[in-house]
């Protein structure tokens, strides 16, 4: 650098803290120091000698690599009166992530450059890292493919039609060769939504006793199925399945990997919480797409997200107005909000009920996501890298309540929950954004 | 959201068999040809967001018989024409006074939603496939006048059971009052699923397994418009699950034959069956009335108090 800076000038240490950093093979007491906006060094307790003009105390409290979350609706543009940008990434913040994907599906869509340009623009208002994913097709109609490359130089960091998958085998294989040509992920809403229509939650008993129509798991898996095999037709196709939800289609996701085609998936914290009975009496806050599953799939989800087959946890945080939930449970909008409670869930549900390690849950949270989209310097602590930083105290126990997201909606199901494991500081770039005492 | 108010008829799924057996005593004390005024001065306000002529007519005929005052709301005609959410239709009946309102809708739920959010007691009069709990308690009623009990009644219901929110809550009913129940017809009407809705059901695709020392069968409407969207043979149906006089043969000596209506002779039954002595259908229509009369006078009336 030109010019030198004053030494203190944008340092912050992070001291006594336990440092979980999966990518850079760390689980052992150390300190950190960022300094502009990068990790300047990664040291054992005390041995920083850097003065630092900030100082952070994490004595007790995990520090780990800032958290990925590969799968948000921030609702702009055009949708302001469920999130904007500025109140989704709060609650981003909140939640522990210090970066987030976000959706096309918005009103317009993405799928212009102009429109990953402003979104990444500052009066947006985001407070972490937003990496747009652009639609894949035009309105995402699923018919024609947008300009990819020019999606890819303003920002966007992968394309889908999320909401609606790329049906058409002919366009998701023309997706699936510029993928492998640019390097860039396709993501997709694996449901055949030829076998779903009017269906509002997931096909068992549940649906039948409540008489709503249900969505088979074979809707899911046959597009999973299709996908994969696809994807090995190009070598360097980057294959990524969003909120994977049934024990069918985790079967070709792990034939994929097996095969090195580089096919990844993701699992919501409702997955792998929830299942289909926890509707109840047509709790529209249950009601998402894909829907909640039976038993047997939660199980599998599990199985996948310890042994490896899934890559990253992400929540689908998917904000609604009231007026769009207290309706008709068969009229009622999919979706529910995530940001706030997927630490908190992964560690009460996969830490402490599933034995799940605490390193293994951070890899789903940071090096796996950032591995699906190849997000250089991010989801690592190894000197360097983004200064992007996550504190939480797993053993905090706390109740979620609604009523005081940072969102702009209220949607979830999780609303009174006890959760343990708690968000206590964020950090983006070096700078905190969220922080609790 | 919050509890449905007191007197409130959702679901048969969720009531007691001791409320069942309640709702059926102060079924048989309701006289229709001498009605006491339990409902005098009380606004029931019906519904319906679906055609109806049996459910509406005796619904509302039970409500002025008893004094009520009763006034039919539905879609066409209605501000749920203009886009009216169905909560704020509630809150609009409730605020001119309804002190109970019957609602027949397309989705399965929409009373519950109801229900959580206003404080007069909501009465499901069918919600999409989910249940119809008036129609299974006046068939309860109507069985009972024909059976000494229901313990051990062999019970068959026949055709359309996965679009059927009148199969639903018999099911539940008669499960509940001890009854066996017995499901039949194809795959694409009767997933393997239904069996799961209560304990012991049992699901047979053949017509003659499921009559054979049946008491009770219980016919359902065939609906063309469905089993052309799921491709069978209207004349493969009637083949293989018509209700023919050779068939009912393998039925108990004194079974009765039911069906919710509207029938369509030459399709789920023939004419001789419908107009049999061991039909009573006509008689479930009539019986519609002193039940619904019960399940008004329990909501809003002064023997529900």
């Amino acid at each position: 650098m030109a010019v030198a800076k004053n030494k203190s000038q944008g340092t912050l240490l992070i001291k006594g803290g336990h440092v979980i950093d999966p990518a850079g093979k760390i689980n052992a007491p150390m300190d950190i120091l960022l300094r502009d906006g990068r990790v300047a060094e990664v040291a054992p307790a005390n041995k920083i000698r850097t003065s630092a003009d900030e100082k952070f105390d994490a004595r007790g409290l995990i520090v780990a690599p800032g958290f990925i979350d590969l799968h948000v609706h921030l609702r702009e543009p055009g949708q302001s009166y469920k999130e904007t940008i500025a109140s989704g990434t709060a609650a981003a913040a909140a939640g522990g992530f210090t970066s987030v994907c976000c959706m096309p599906n918005t009103v317009p869509v993405v799928d212009r450059a102009e429109w990953v340009t402003w979104l990444k623009q500052p009066e947006r208002g985001a407070v972490v890292n937003v990496f747009p994913i652009a639609a894949a097709t035009l309105a995402s109609k699923g018919t024609a493919l947008t300009e990819f490359r020019e999606l890819q130089r303003a920002g966007a960091v992968a394309v889908t039609d999320d909401g609606k998958p790329i049906l058409n085998a002919d366009v998701m294989r023309e997706a699936l060769r510029q993928s492998a040509e640019l390097n860039l992920t396709v993501v997709q809403h694996a449901e055949d939504t030829r076998a779903t229509q009017a269906c509002s939650m997931n096909d068992g008993p549940p649906a039948f006793r409540l008489g709503l129509r249900g969505m088979k798991a074979s809707a899911e898996s046959a597009i999973v199925e299709r996908d994969v095999q696809l994807a090995q037709q190009f070598p360097g196709a980057r294959l990524h399945v969003a909120h994977l939800s049934t024990a069918d289609a985790l079967k070709p996701v792990r034939r994929g990997k097996r095969s090195k085609a580089r096919v990844t998936c993701e699992v919501t914290p409702h997955h792998f919480t929830l299942i289909d009975e926890n509707v109840g009496e047509y709790d529209t806050n249950f009601k998402m797409n894909p829907p909640l599953r039976s038993a047997a799939d939660r199980e599998a989800i599990l199985v996948a997200l310890a042994d490896g087959t899934v890559d990253a946890i992400a929540t689908d945080h998917a904000p609604h107005a009231a007026h769009e939930k207290q309706v008709e449970f068969e009229r009622a909008a999919f979706g529910i909000t995530g940001l706030e409670t997927a630490l908190g869930l992964a560690i009460s549900k996969l830490h402490r009920e599933h034995r799940i390690p605490l390193t293994r849950i951070v890899e789903l949270f940071t090096a796996g996501a950032a591995r699906v989209l190849d997000l250089r310097g991010r989801g690592s602590l190894t000197r360097g890298s983004f200064a992007d930083v996550t504190i939480f105290d797993p053993k905090k126990r706390w109740t979620f309540e609604a009523a005081k997201s940072r969102s702009k909606s209220r949607n979830t199901p999780f609303d009174g929950w006890q959760l343990t494991g708690k968000v206590i500081a964020t950090i983006v770039g070096g700078r905190v954004v969220h922080r609790i005492e | 959201m919050t509890k449905a108010a007191r007197g409130s008829l959702l679901s048969i799924e969720h009531l007691q068999a001791s409320e069942i057996l309640a709702l059926l005593k102060l079924t048989r004390r309701m006289n229709p040809l001498k009605p006491r005024p339990l409902l005098r001065g009380k606004r029931v306000v019906l519904l319906f967001y679906e055609p109806s002529t049996r459910t509406r007519t005796s619904f509302e005929i039970a409500a002025k018989s008893m004094g009520a005052i009763t006034t039919l709301v539905q879609s066409s005609g209605s501000s749920i024409e203009k886009g009216e959410s169905l909560l704020d239709t509630g809150y609009t009946l409730r605020a001119v006074g309804a002190d109970a309102i019957v609602i027949r809708h397309p989705n399965a739920g929409a009373p519950h939603l109801m229900a959580a959010h206003l404080d007069v007691p909501v009465i499901n009069a069918g919600d999409g496939m989910h249940e119809h709990p008036s129609q299974a308690l006046l068939d309860a009623y109507t069985i009972q006048r024909h059976k000494k009990s229901f313990k051990g009644l062999q019970v068959a219901i026949v055709g359309d059971i996965l679009h059927s929110r009148v199969a639903r809550s018999a099911v539940h009913l008669l499960t509940k009052l001890g009854a066996k129940m017995i499901l039949c017809g194809p795959p694409e009407l009767l997933p393997e699923v239904a069996a799961s809705l209560a304990p012991g059901v049992r699901l047979t695709r053949h017509l003659e397994d499921a009559v054979r020392g049946a008491d009770v069968i219980m016919l359902l409407r065939v609906q063309r418009e469905r089993l052309a969207g799921l491709k069978i043979k209207l004349q493969d149906y009637i083949d293989r699950y018509q209700m023919t006089a050779t068939r009912l043969k393998l039925a108990k000596r004194d079974a009765i034959v039911m069906h919710p209506g509207p029938i369509i002779r030459g399709l789920e039954l023939t004419g001789e069956i419908a107009d049999s002595e061991q039909s009573k259908i006509v008689q479930e229509v009539s019986n519609g009335v002193p039940t619904r009369m019960a399940i008004l006078a329990r909501a809003v009336g002064k023997a529900g108090k």
